[in-house]
Protein backbone atom coordinates (compact mmCIF):
# COMPACT_ATOMS: atom_id res chain seq x y z
CA UNK A 1 0.00 0.00 0.00
CA UNK A 2 2.60 2.55 0.85
CA UNK A 3 4.72 1.06 -1.58
CA UNK A 4 2.13 1.93 -4.04
CA UNK A 5 1.49 5.07 -2.69
CA UNK A 6 5.09 6.07 -3.05
CA UNK A 7 5.47 4.81 -6.74
CA UNK A 8 2.27 7.18 -7.43
CA UNK A 9 4.53 9.71 -5.61
CA UNK A 10 1.26 10.49 -3.18
CA UNK A 11 2.70 10.25 0.41
CA UNK A 12 6.17 11.84 -0.95
CA UNK A 13 4.46 14.31 -2.54
CA UNK A 14 2.61 15.03 0.32
CA UNK A 15 5.43 15.57 3.44
CA UNK A 16 7.71 17.27 0.61
CA UNK A 17 4.81 19.34 0.20
CA UNK A 18 4.52 20.27 4.14
CA UNK A 19 8.47 20.88 4.02
CA UNK A 20 7.92 23.56 1.11
CA UNK A 21 5.04 25.24 3.21
CA UNK A 22 7.13 25.46 6.51
CA UNK A 23 10.10 27.03 4.39
CA UNK A 24 8.20 29.25 2.19
CA UNK A 25 6.23 30.71 5.84
CA UNK A 26 9.59 30.88 7.67
CA UNK A 27 11.45 32.38 4.58
CA UNK A 28 8.23 35.09 4.72
CA UNK A 29 8.88 35.76 8.11
CA UNK A 30 12.13 36.17 7.92
CA UNK A 31 11.17 39.25 5.93
CA UNK A 32 9.01 40.13 7.94
CA UNK A 33 11.93 40.34 10.66
CA UNK A 34 13.70 42.57 8.59
CA UNK A 35 10.92 44.76 8.22
CA UNK A 36 10.19 45.16 12.00
CA UNK A 37 13.61 46.02 12.88
CA UNK A 38 14.14 48.35 10.50
CA UNK A 39 11.34 50.26 11.88
CA UNK A 40 11.86 49.64 15.49
CA UNK A 41 15.66 49.86 16.17
CA UNK A 42 17.04 52.99 16.58
CA UNK A 43 19.98 53.97 14.77
CA UNK A 44 21.61 52.85 11.38
CA UNK A 45 23.86 50.22 12.96
CA UNK A 46 21.22 48.11 14.39
CA UNK A 47 18.93 48.30 11.57
CA UNK A 48 22.07 47.01 9.51
CA UNK A 49 22.28 43.98 11.40
CA UNK A 50 18.03 43.42 10.50
CA UNK A 51 19.03 43.86 6.98
CA UNK A 52 21.78 41.51 6.84
CA UNK A 53 20.86 38.07 8.85
CA UNK A 54 17.46 37.41 8.60
CA UNK A 55 17.20 38.37 4.85
CA UNK A 56 20.08 35.81 3.89
CA UNK A 57 18.20 32.92 5.93
CA UNK A 58 15.04 34.52 4.62
CA UNK A 59 16.26 33.63 1.08
CA UNK A 60 17.82 30.21 1.47
CA UNK A 61 14.31 28.85 3.06
CA UNK A 62 12.42 29.91 -0.32
CA UNK A 63 15.10 28.47 -2.43
CA UNK A 64 14.99 25.88 -0.70
CA UNK A 65 11.25 25.84 -1.12
CA UNK A 66 11.88 26.02 -4.92
CA UNK A 67 14.19 23.16 -5.27
CA UNK A 68 11.39 20.88 -3.13
CA UNK A 69 9.06 22.05 -5.94
CA UNK A 70 11.28 21.96 -9.09
CA UNK A 71 12.49 18.19 -8.03
CA UNK A 72 15.06 18.62 -10.63
CA UNK A 73 19.27 17.92 -10.17
CA UNK A 74 19.81 20.26 -12.99
CA UNK A 75 18.05 23.35 -10.59
CA UNK A 76 20.19 23.18 -7.65
CA UNK A 77 23.42 24.38 -8.47
CA UNK A 78 22.19 27.84 -10.37
CA UNK A 79 19.27 28.06 -6.60
CA UNK A 80 22.74 27.45 -5.01
CA UNK A 81 24.94 29.72 -7.33
CA UNK A 82 21.80 32.35 -6.07
CA UNK A 83 22.48 31.66 -2.40
CA UNK A 84 26.38 32.15 -2.44
CA UNK A 85 26.45 35.41 -4.45
CA UNK A 86 23.87 36.55 -1.39
CA UNK A 87 25.94 35.28 0.89
CA UNK A 88 28.99 36.88 -0.43
CA UNK A 89 27.56 40.20 -1.37
CA UNK A 90 25.26 40.84 1.97
CA UNK A 91 28.52 41.58 4.56
CA UNK A 92 30.33 43.74 1.74
CA UNK A 93 27.29 45.94 1.61
CA UNK A 94 26.60 46.15 5.37
CA UNK A 95 30.85 46.52 5.75
CA UNK A 96 30.80 49.49 3.04
CA UNK A 97 27.47 51.04 4.39
CA UNK A 98 28.65 50.46 8.19
CA UNK A 99 32.10 52.18 7.25
CA UNK A 100 31.08 55.00 5.77
CA UNK A 101 28.50 55.77 8.31
CA UNK A 102 31.10 55.26 10.71
CA UNK A 103 32.92 58.06 9.29
CA UNK A 104 30.28 60.76 8.97
CA UNK A 105 29.49 59.80 12.28
CA UNK A 106 25.84 58.26 12.08
CA UNK A 107 26.95 56.44 15.06
CA UNK A 108 25.31 57.45 18.15
CA UNK A 109 27.35 56.85 20.95
CA UNK A 110 25.33 56.55 23.89
CA UNK A 111 23.63 53.79 22.58
CA UNK A 112 26.96 51.76 22.91
CA UNK A 113 28.41 49.83 25.77
CA UNK A 114 31.93 50.31 24.83
CA UNK A 115 33.30 51.44 21.71
CA UNK A 116 37.23 49.92 20.80
CA UNK A 117 37.39 51.96 17.35
CA UNK A 118 36.66 55.42 18.70
CA UNK A 119 39.64 55.15 21.06
CA UNK A 120 42.17 54.76 18.44
CA UNK A 121 40.67 57.06 16.37
CA UNK A 122 40.62 59.72 19.12
CA UNK A 123 43.98 58.61 20.06
CA UNK A 124 45.30 59.10 16.58
CA UNK A 125 43.18 62.49 16.55
CA UNK A 126 45.02 63.75 19.45
CA UNK A 127 48.57 62.60 17.86
CA UNK A 128 47.68 64.27 14.89
CA UNK A 129 47.09 67.24 16.92
CA UNK A 130 50.65 66.84 18.72
CA UNK A 131 52.59 66.88 15.31
CA UNK A 132 50.46 70.32 14.17
CA UNK B 1 -4.10 22.67 -0.95
CA UNK B 2 -0.99 22.85 1.68
CA UNK B 3 1.12 25.06 -1.07
CA UNK B 4 -1.71 27.45 -1.66
CA UNK B 5 -2.83 28.09 1.45
CA UNK B 6 1.21 28.36 2.72
CA UNK B 7 1.78 31.16 -0.34
CA UNK B 8 -1.29 33.07 0.96
CA UNK B 9 0.31 33.33 4.25
CA UNK B 10 3.74 34.02 3.21
CA UNK B 11 2.42 36.28 0.70
CA UNK B 12 0.76 38.53 3.17
CA UNK B 13 4.11 38.45 5.00
CA UNK B 14 6.47 39.43 2.21
CA UNK B 15 3.78 42.42 2.04
CA UNK B 16 4.02 43.31 5.17
CA UNK B 17 7.98 43.23 5.17
CA UNK B 18 7.89 45.45 2.12
CA UNK B 19 5.23 48.42 2.91
CA UNK B 20 7.68 48.63 6.93
CA UNK B 21 10.72 49.05 4.18
CA UNK B 22 8.90 51.85 2.65
CA UNK B 23 8.01 53.52 5.68
CA UNK B 24 11.71 53.62 6.50
CA UNK B 25 12.50 54.13 3.25
CA UNK B 26 10.53 57.38 3.05
CA UNK B 27 11.38 57.86 6.61
CA UNK B 28 15.38 58.18 6.13
CA UNK B 29 16.73 60.23 7.98
CA UNK B 30 19.80 59.33 6.32
CA UNK B 31 20.73 58.41 2.72
CA UNK B 32 21.66 55.36 4.02
CA UNK B 33 19.30 54.78 5.87
CA UNK B 34 17.41 54.29 2.74
CA UNK B 35 20.08 52.20 0.87
CA UNK B 36 19.45 49.77 3.57
CA UNK B 37 16.00 50.10 3.03
CA UNK B 38 15.97 49.88 -0.91
CA UNK B 39 18.25 46.83 -0.24
CA UNK B 40 15.65 44.93 2.18
CA UNK B 41 13.06 45.88 -0.51
CA UNK B 42 15.11 44.11 -3.39
CA UNK B 43 15.82 41.02 -1.14
CA UNK B 44 11.57 40.73 -0.36
CA UNK B 45 11.32 41.48 -3.99
CA UNK B 46 13.17 38.46 -4.53
CA UNK B 47 11.89 36.34 -2.04
CA UNK B 48 8.34 36.91 -3.63
CA UNK B 49 9.90 35.58 -7.10
CA UNK B 50 11.13 32.04 -5.28
CA UNK B 51 7.57 32.27 -4.04
CA UNK B 52 6.19 32.29 -7.46
CA UNK B 53 8.74 29.96 -8.85
CA UNK B 54 7.48 27.60 -5.90
CA UNK B 55 4.03 27.69 -6.12
CA UNK B 56 3.57 27.49 -9.88
CA UNK B 57 6.97 25.34 -10.68
CA UNK B 58 9.28 26.77 -13.04
CA UNK B 59 12.12 28.43 -12.80
CA UNK B 60 11.96 31.68 -15.18
CA UNK B 61 13.24 34.18 -12.48
CA UNK B 62 16.20 32.67 -11.42
CA UNK B 63 18.53 34.48 -13.28
CA UNK B 64 16.75 37.72 -11.81
CA UNK B 65 17.32 36.66 -8.79
CA UNK B 66 21.29 35.28 -9.00
CA UNK B 67 21.63 39.10 -11.03
CA UNK B 68 19.56 41.09 -8.22
CA UNK B 69 21.85 39.61 -5.55
CA UNK B 70 24.98 41.67 -7.60
CA UNK B 71 23.09 44.69 -8.66
CA UNK B 72 22.08 45.24 -5.07
CA UNK B 73 25.60 44.85 -4.23
CA UNK B 74 26.95 47.29 -6.90
CA UNK B 75 24.09 50.15 -5.90
CA UNK B 76 24.59 49.88 -2.25
CA UNK B 77 28.57 50.52 -2.50
CA UNK B 78 28.25 52.98 -4.98
CA UNK B 79 26.36 54.75 -2.49
CA UNK B 80 28.43 54.00 0.26
CA UNK B 81 31.41 55.13 -1.42
CA UNK B 82 30.19 58.45 -2.47
CA UNK B 83 28.25 59.74 0.87
CA UNK B 84 30.28 62.63 2.76
CA UNK B 85 29.57 64.55 5.95
CA UNK B 86 27.81 67.61 5.10
CA UNK B 87 26.84 68.53 8.62
CA UNK B 88 30.41 69.02 10.40
CA UNK B 89 32.92 71.17 8.75
CA UNK C 1 53.90 36.79 12.22
CA UNK C 2 54.48 36.45 8.54
CA UNK C 3 56.03 38.81 6.41
CA UNK C 4 54.36 40.93 4.32
CA UNK C 5 52.97 39.35 1.08
CA UNK C 6 52.89 41.35 -2.29
CA UNK C 7 50.34 40.73 -4.67
CA UNK C 8 52.69 41.09 -7.28
CA UNK C 9 55.92 38.80 -7.26
CA UNK C 10 59.06 41.41 -8.03
CA UNK C 11 60.74 40.48 -11.08
CA UNK C 12 63.67 38.34 -10.48
CA UNK C 13 67.17 39.41 -12.38
CA UNK C 14 66.79 36.35 -14.81
CA UNK C 15 63.23 38.14 -15.97
CA UNK C 16 64.55 41.61 -16.41
CA UNK C 17 67.18 40.49 -19.42
CA UNK C 18 66.30 40.96 -22.22
CA UNK C 19 66.33 38.43 -25.38
CA UNK C 20 65.85 34.69 -25.86
CA UNK C 21 65.91 34.24 -22.01
CA UNK C 22 63.90 36.51 -20.93
CA UNK C 23 61.29 35.39 -24.01
CA UNK C 24 61.67 31.91 -22.11
CA UNK C 25 61.49 33.46 -18.30
CA UNK C 26 58.34 35.47 -19.71
CA UNK C 27 56.24 32.19 -21.22
CA UNK C 28 57.60 30.78 -17.97
CA UNK C 29 56.02 33.85 -15.71
CA UNK C 30 52.67 33.88 -17.98
CA UNK C 31 52.48 29.89 -16.83
CA UNK C 32 52.81 30.55 -13.39
CA UNK C 33 50.01 32.99 -14.02
CA UNK C 34 47.90 30.84 -15.64
CA UNK C 35 48.43 28.26 -12.51
CA UNK C 36 47.38 30.99 -10.03
CA UNK C 37 44.16 31.91 -11.62
CA UNK C 38 43.20 28.23 -12.40
CA UNK C 39 40.90 28.06 -9.49
CA UNK C 40 39.40 31.19 -10.23
CA UNK C 41 39.14 30.43 -14.01
CA UNK C 42 37.29 26.55 -12.52
CA UNK C 43 35.43 29.06 -10.71
CA UNK C 44 34.03 30.46 -13.61
CA UNK C 45 33.06 27.43 -15.76
CA UNK C 46 31.26 26.40 -12.96
CA UNK C 47 29.00 29.57 -12.55
CA UNK C 48 28.65 29.15 -16.68
CA UNK C 49 27.19 25.92 -16.15
CA UNK C 50 25.42 26.72 -13.33
CA UNK C 51 23.85 29.40 -15.04
CA UNK C 52 22.66 27.82 -18.22
CA UNK C 53 21.55 24.79 -15.95
CA UNK C 54 23.82 22.65 -18.37
CA UNK C 55 26.73 20.69 -17.24
CA UNK C 56 27.55 19.10 -20.75
CA UNK C 57 30.94 18.97 -21.73
CA UNK C 58 30.37 20.95 -25.00
CA UNK C 59 28.66 23.59 -22.85
CA UNK C 60 31.38 23.77 -19.90
CA UNK C 61 34.27 23.61 -22.95
CA UNK C 62 32.54 26.98 -24.44
CA UNK C 63 32.37 28.27 -20.96
CA UNK C 64 35.88 27.52 -20.14
CA UNK C 65 37.20 29.53 -23.59
CA UNK C 66 35.07 32.56 -22.11
CA UNK C 67 36.23 32.62 -18.88
CA UNK C 68 39.79 32.44 -19.98
CA UNK C 69 38.71 35.46 -22.51
CA UNK C 70 37.61 37.22 -19.24
CA UNK C 71 40.22 36.32 -17.36
CA UNK C 72 42.69 37.42 -19.96
CA UNK C 73 40.93 41.08 -20.28
CA UNK C 74 39.76 42.07 -16.66
CA UNK C 75 43.63 41.59 -15.04
CA UNK C 76 42.88 41.50 -11.47
CA UNK C 77 45.48 40.79 -8.45
CA UNK C 78 45.85 37.26 -8.49
CA UNK C 79 44.34 35.93 -5.00
CA UNK C 80 46.90 33.42 -3.12
CA UNK C 81 44.93 30.75 -1.67
CA UNK C 82 46.68 28.97 1.67
CA UNK C 83 46.87 26.06 -0.86
CA UNK C 84 45.22 23.55 2.24
CA UNK C 85 41.75 22.86 2.13
CA UNK C 86 40.57 20.03 5.10
CA UNK C 87 36.70 18.95 3.60
CA UNK C 88 35.95 17.23 6.99
CA UNK C 89 36.91 20.25 8.44
CA UNK C 90 34.90 22.84 6.07
CA UNK C 91 31.59 20.21 5.82
CA UNK C 92 31.00 20.55 9.67
CA UNK C 93 32.29 24.11 9.22
CA UNK C 94 29.58 24.21 6.84
CA UNK C 95 26.77 22.47 9.01
CA UNK C 96 27.79 24.66 11.99
CA UNK C 97 27.49 28.19 9.99
CA UNK C 98 23.89 27.08 8.92
CA UNK C 99 23.27 26.44 12.13
CA UNK C 100 24.03 29.48 13.63
CA UNK C 101 22.65 31.37 10.63
CA UNK C 102 19.50 30.38 11.61
CA UNK C 103 19.97 31.00 15.50
CA UNK C 104 21.55 34.41 14.33
CA UNK C 105 18.33 35.75 12.49
CA UNK C 106 16.17 34.52 14.95
CA UNK C 107 18.06 36.44 17.74
CA UNK C 108 18.05 39.30 15.69
CA UNK C 109 14.18 38.97 15.29
CA UNK C 110 13.48 38.34 19.02
CA UNK C 111 15.80 41.36 19.58
CA UNK C 112 13.43 43.30 17.43
CA UNK C 113 10.23 42.49 18.55
CA UNK C 114 10.73 42.34 22.15
CA UNK C 115 13.83 45.47 22.43
CA UNK C 116 13.37 47.09 20.00
CA UNK C 117 14.46 50.88 20.47
CA UNK C 118 15.94 49.89 23.98
CA UNK C 119 18.97 47.90 22.61
CA UNK C 120 22.29 48.19 23.31
CA UNK C 121 25.16 47.69 21.10
CA UNK C 122 28.97 47.75 21.11
CA UNK C 123 31.76 48.26 19.17
CA UNK C 124 34.80 45.71 20.04
CA UNK C 125 38.24 45.58 18.11
CA UNK C 126 39.30 42.38 18.13
CA UNK C 127 43.43 41.08 16.56
CA UNK C 128 43.12 38.35 14.44
CA UNK C 129 45.66 35.46 14.62
CA UNK C 130 46.46 35.55 10.96
CA UNK C 131 47.92 38.08 8.58
CA UNK C 132 46.95 36.52 5.36
CA UNK C 133 44.32 39.38 3.38
CA UNK C 134 42.12 35.93 2.38
CA UNK C 135 41.57 35.17 6.18
CA UNK C 136 40.54 38.50 7.00
CA UNK C 137 38.23 38.78 4.08
CA UNK C 138 36.95 35.06 4.99
CA UNK C 139 36.51 36.07 8.59
CA UNK C 140 34.78 39.09 8.05
CA UNK C 141 32.38 37.42 5.61
CA UNK C 142 31.39 35.05 8.34
CA UNK C 143 31.03 37.31 11.24
CA UNK C 144 28.54 39.41 9.19
CA UNK C 145 26.72 36.63 9.28
CA UNK C 146 26.89 34.40 12.37
CA UNK C 147 27.24 36.13 15.59
CA UNK C 148 24.80 39.33 15.23
CA UNK C 149 27.81 41.27 14.49
CA UNK C 150 29.32 43.07 11.37
CA UNK C 151 32.77 44.66 10.28
CA UNK C 152 32.87 48.31 11.10
CA UNK C 153 36.62 49.08 9.87
CA UNK C 154 39.48 47.11 9.41
CA UNK C 155 43.02 47.93 10.45
CA UNK C 156 45.76 45.87 8.68
CA UNK C 157 48.54 47.18 9.82
CA UNK C 158 47.78 45.47 13.20
CA UNK C 159 45.19 42.98 11.74
CA UNK C 160 42.27 44.21 14.08
CA UNK C 161 38.79 43.33 12.99
CA UNK C 162 36.26 45.92 14.40
CA UNK C 163 33.18 44.76 14.65
CA UNK C 164 29.92 46.60 15.78
CA UNK C 165 28.04 44.17 17.98
CA UNK C 166 23.97 43.88 18.31
CA UNK C 167 22.39 43.51 21.73
CA UNK C 168 25.71 43.67 24.05
CA UNK C 169 24.44 45.10 27.55
CA UNK C 170 27.59 44.83 29.49
CA UNK C 171 31.77 44.37 29.20
CA UNK C 172 31.39 40.66 30.21
CA UNK C 173 28.83 40.29 27.75
CA UNK C 174 31.55 41.54 25.21
CA UNK C 175 33.97 39.51 26.65
CA UNK C 176 32.02 36.10 25.77
CA UNK C 177 31.78 37.73 22.22
CA UNK C 178 35.67 38.26 22.01
CA UNK C 179 35.95 34.67 22.85
CA UNK C 180 33.33 33.50 20.73
CA UNK C 181 35.32 35.06 17.80
CA UNK C 182 38.67 33.77 18.78
CA UNK C 183 36.64 30.13 18.67
CA UNK C 184 35.42 31.18 15.31
CA UNK C 185 38.57 31.85 14.07
CA UNK C 186 39.92 28.92 15.30
CA UNK C 187 37.42 26.89 13.19
CA UNK C 188 38.14 28.97 10.17
CA UNK C 189 41.93 28.09 10.18
CA UNK C 190 41.53 24.38 10.05
CA UNK C 191 39.38 24.40 7.81
CA UNK C 192 41.24 26.96 5.25
CA UNK C 193 44.41 28.46 7.21
CA UNK C 194 47.88 28.28 6.40
CA UNK C 195 50.27 25.89 7.57
CA UNK C 196 52.10 27.67 9.76
CA UNK C 197 48.35 29.01 11.11
CA UNK C 198 47.50 25.88 12.09
CA UNK C 199 50.74 25.16 14.03
CA UNK C 200 50.43 28.22 15.87
CA UNK C 201 46.84 27.44 16.49
CA UNK C 202 48.16 24.17 18.05
CA UNK C 203 50.84 24.92 20.07
CA UNK C 204 48.44 27.92 21.33
CA UNK C 205 46.04 24.91 21.98
CA UNK C 206 48.51 22.83 23.85
CA UNK C 207 49.82 25.60 25.91
CA UNK C 208 46.26 26.33 27.45
CA UNK C 209 44.18 28.60 27.22
CA UNK C 210 45.63 30.85 30.37
CA UNK C 211 49.32 31.45 28.75
CA UNK C 212 47.39 33.39 25.78
CA UNK C 213 48.03 37.27 25.94
CA UNK C 214 44.74 39.79 26.39
CA UNK C 215 43.08 39.27 22.83
CA UNK C 216 42.03 42.49 23.52
CA UNK C 217 43.56 45.08 20.95
CA UNK C 218 45.04 48.18 22.19
CA UNK C 219 46.22 51.66 20.47
CA UNK C 220 49.47 51.16 19.20
CA UNK C 221 48.92 50.70 15.06
CA UNK C 222 48.15 53.72 12.91
CA UNK C 223 44.16 53.40 11.94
Amino acid sequence: MIAMALADGGVADTVLDWITAVCMVGGALMSVAAGIGLLRFPDLFSRMHAATKPQVLGLFLLLLAVALQIRAWAAVPVLLLAWLFQLLTAPVTAHMVGRAAYRTKHLKQEKLVLDDLNEVVSEAQRRLDERR
Amino acid sequence: MTIIIAAWISGIALALGAVMALVRLARGPSILDRTLALDVLLVIIMCGLCLDMAVNRHLNHIVFIVVGCLVAFIGSVTIARYVTDRRTP
Amino acid sequence: MSPHRHHVRPARPSELLTGSRGARARARRRRARFLIELPLTLWMVLVWGALWQDFSPGNLVFGFVISLAVVATFKLPPVELSGRFNVWHGLVFALRFMWQVIKASIHVMIVAVFRGPTVRNAVVGIRMRSHEDLMATALGHVLTLIPGSFVVEVDRTTSTLYLHVLDINDKEQAEAFRQEVRDIEAALIRVMGSREELEALRTEESGGRGSLPSPAPRTEGKP
